[in-house]
């Protein structure tokens, strides 16, 4: 027994000191202590449920809600529906305002990264000032920014700025245009719509395998153009022109009739729209500048005219460096989407989590449904950007 | 003539160098290069002298010339001018000054804030300057001071306890993206070494942890931290609201933060792990003395980056009611004396949120290039 060494008196110490034995005992150990944590938490929330007569379940979806929804541009919603339909309506006010600001964001964005670029240096410099200022500004105080103004310097409904024929009103109301009214026929136009675009994809397909094969090259955009204006156009003609405006009308104090943009979503939407497209114009700067000089050069050299050099050289080598740090913009605009409830625009925490939640009492569950649907909405961006990812992938020896 | 002469006075290869062409330099070089090199430029130029013309003039007379700095209240600071709204009113800040840096803090404590204040300017000059002598001492006053900042705030040991509801303005503003960007380092870095562990337990914790709170807004987290986190706490007990936010706004910052240094501890070559290894130093030893010191360095832009964003996100608290700088400002807006003057509030909290960010910025800027020992490709 003298003999023992101090390593094999010690069975416990041995484990430790062996790297593998280590690591399972370091993941036994994080997995009780998280084990532990959580059973503490569910065990205080248990008691502290039951303490204030609380009971965690979701039936409160199908309550009546009792509040109003100022905008709801899809669902019918009027204050005796239920929760649910109220966070239908929120999560579909979220996605609206996510989606045209991704879109109005990469348009202002493209074009500020241009600009960025230019040799021109009052534009330079005036793009510089531009983009360093919104950028270093939070998104809520330009949200609040737009909102005031809207709200303030616009003229009321009476006095409504007309931008455009009598047939576009901008007053602090919101920005008034016309509505399209589909009489019967237009489902033909829609049908020929969607004929054109399978035709056209057809076409590119049978285009690029023809240049695969021989070389030829057809002119594929204004064949693509053509099919897509021309034959929906002439399927509008020949049904009748079954579409009309619905023109807004001044009656009383506000307007009747045509499509109403809320101050609530124009403020919210151009703010997150410029905000965004700050980040995105240094990405695209970063992403042009990223193609080496070279490139264009080598493109010249095999004898490609600019536009081709651009097509085919330039902007799919850059859209690499671009989109998935873009992607991951789209995924912040649409988190920032959730400071509407600062300004009244009804999103998905501005209903499930801001009202709902106060006039049920249920913190636990609005908030599990809200933060799941950040969550799903996330997941879904980022693996769309993975697809993408590999898709673009660089593909080296 | 004279061509011909000097033609004959030079043989060939001996004639001194000619000044360039005077169109190519000086003022008027410059301008033919950067403003009206072709007829697109030229154009654009006349485009930006005019929206520069039709937005400087005016907006230097609204925020100068025009401007009013001293008034008891609106109608005052209006009647000052030709017709109202033709200037800024500079007054309603100047005014209320004091309430938007330190809040409702009790005013014979306020030496104490301004103490804070002092000592904080002096730990980011100490953390910031690269060759100051006695370094390490500086950052272990770094590490203290968000500690001793708490006990200066709120008081006790000594000091008059001061509540938290208490915090308010630029103080509270301050008091939130110091905590997240202070304590959402190390977190953030222990969250990064988890993700990169070869223990698979370890490792899916971290990622779940990191992705969840990168996959919901801010917003969501304070509403937990306002509305729910209590249940999560032993019966009957009770926590501080600023606690909580402080909570969730540090677990925020610090999975952004483990994502960056996650990207630094990927992008250094594999050799320095494997270098690291075949010297048989441990896991620890190895982070410690060579693959963090490198793998910080990288990421160092990025922290900072994701420090501005702390920083910007810090005006979230005034949507869960706290009075921060943005919160008290639009508190101050309905006060019927001061009604309607939302650009001048709104000017004032973007240059004191401009000037913060915008200078990190910079910084960050002036390191990356000083870091910058590689090669550049």
């Amino acid at each position: 027994m003298a003999q023992t060494s101090p390593s094999t008196a010690n069975p416990l110490l041995r484990l430790w000191r062996n790297e593998d034995s280590r690591g399972v005992i370091i993941q036994i150990l994080t997995m009780v202590v998280l084990c532990a944590f959580i059973a503490v938490i569910a065990r205080n929330v248990v008691i502290n449920l039951a303490n204030v007569g609380k009971e965690f379940s979701f039936d409160f979806l199908m309550w009546p809600a009792a509040y109003d929804i100022g905008f709801s541009p899809f669902i019918e919603y009027t204050n005796k529906s239920t929760h649910l339909r109220a966070a239908v309506v929120g999560l579909l006010n979220t996605l609206l305002v996510a989606f045209w600001g991704c879109i109005l964001a990469t348009i202002l964005g493209f074009i500020l990264g241009i600009m960025r670029l230019s040799s021109n240096w009052l534009i330079n410099k005036i793009s510089y000032v531009f983009l360093e200022f919104v950028r270093n500004v939070p998104v809520l105080i330009h949200i609040l920014a737009i909102y005031a103004l809207v709200v303030t310097l616009l003229p009321s409904a009476k006095e409504a700025l007309d931008i455009g024929g009598g047939a576009f009103f901008l007053s602090n109301r919101g920005f008034y245009v016309p509505s399209p009214v589909f009489e019967p026929g237009a489902g033909t136009v829609g049908i020929a719509i969607l004929v054109a675009i399978v035709i056209v994809i057809g076409f590119r397909r049978w285009a690029k395998r023809v240049q695969d094969q021989t070389g030829r090259i057809y002119p594929v955009l204004w064949v693509s153009l053509a099919l897509l204006i021309g034959l929906p156009g002439i399927t509008f003609l020949a049904t009748g022109t079954p579409l009309s405006w619905e023109i807004p009308v001044l009656k009383g104090f506000n307007f009747k009739g045509g499509m109403a943009l809320k101050p609530e979503f124009l403020a919210l939407w151009l703010a997150l729209s410029y905000y965004t497209a700050c980040f995105i114009a240094e990405i695209v700067r970063a992403g042009i500048l990223a193609v080496s000089h070279g490139q264009t050069e080598a493109a010249h050299a095999l004898g490609l005219r600019n536009n081709r050099t651009l097509q085919l050289i330039v902007i799919p080598q850059a859209l690499r460096v671009i989109v998935p740090p873009l992607c991951s913009q789209y995924l912040n605009l649409t988190k920032n989407s959730s400071l509407a409830i600062a300004i009244g625009y009804m999103d998905i925490t501005a209903t499930l989590g801001g009202i709902s939640l106060m006039q049920t009492g249920k913190e636990m569950e609005t908030m599990i449904i809200v933060m799941g649907v950040y969550l799903v909405i996330s997941l879904t961006i980022s693996s769309f950007m993975n697809w993408f990812n590999q898709r673009i992938k660089l593909t080296e020896r | 003539m004279a061509q011909n002469q000097a033609q004959q006075a030079y043989s060939p290869g001996t004639h001194p160098d000619l000044p360039p062409p005077v169109r190519t330099t000086g003022v008027l070089g410059w301008v033919r290069k950067n403003l009206i090199s072709s007829p697109l430029n030229i154009a654009l130029t006349l485009a930006s002298i005019w929206l520069l013309w039709s937005i400087v003039p005016p907006a230097l007379n609204w925020v100068l010339a025009e401007a009013v700095w001293s008034a008891d209240t609106r109608k005052e600071c209006w009647a000052l001018m030709g017709a109202p709204r033709d200037g800024a009113c500079w007054a309603f800040i100047r005014g209320s000054f004091k309430l938007f840096v330190y809040g409702w803090y009790p005013e014979p404590e306020r030496w104490r804030v301004n103490v804070t204040f002092l000592l904080f300017a002096i730990t980011i000059f100490g953390a910031l300057r690269e060759n100051i002598p006695g370094k390490k001492y500086w950052l272990m006053f770094a590490t203290a001071f968000p500690f001793i900042a708490a006990w200066l705030l709120l008081g006790g040991f000594g000091l008059t306890p001061v509540g938290t509801q208490k915090l308010g303005g630029i103080l509270l503003t301050l008091v939130v993206a110091v905590t997240g960007i202070a304590f959402s380092l190390p977190i953030g870095l222990a969250l990064a070494l988890g993700r990169r562990s070869k223990l698979p337990a370890l490792r899916a914790v971290c990622v779940i942890f990191i992705e969840f709170i990168r996959g919901v807004p801010l917003i969501t987290l304070l509403f937990v931290a306002s509305t729910m986190l209590t249940y999560f706490l032993p019966p009957g007990s009770t926590f501080d609201l600023l606690m909580r936010v402080l909570i969730m706004v540090t677990l925020f910052a610090s999975a952004y933060i483990a994502e960056v240094v996650r990207g630094g501890l990927q992008g250094l070559p594999s050799g320095q792990y494997e270098a690291a290894d075949s010297l048989g130093l441990t896991y620890w030893k190895a982070h410690r003395l060579i693959i963090l010191p490198q793998a910080l360095k990288i990421s160092i832009p990025g922290i900072v980056n994701t420090f501005i964003g702390s920083f910007k996100d810090s005006v979230l608290v005034l949507i869960i009611g706290m009075m921060d700088i943005l919160g008290l400002g639009r508190a101050r807006l309905n006060d019927p004396e001061w009604l309607g003057l939302a650009p001048e509030l709104y000017i004032f909290i973007s240059l004191f949120f401009f000037i913060s960010c915008f200078g990190m910025a910079r910084y960050s800027l002036s390191l990356e290039k000083k870091l910058q020992t590689g090669h550049k490709h």
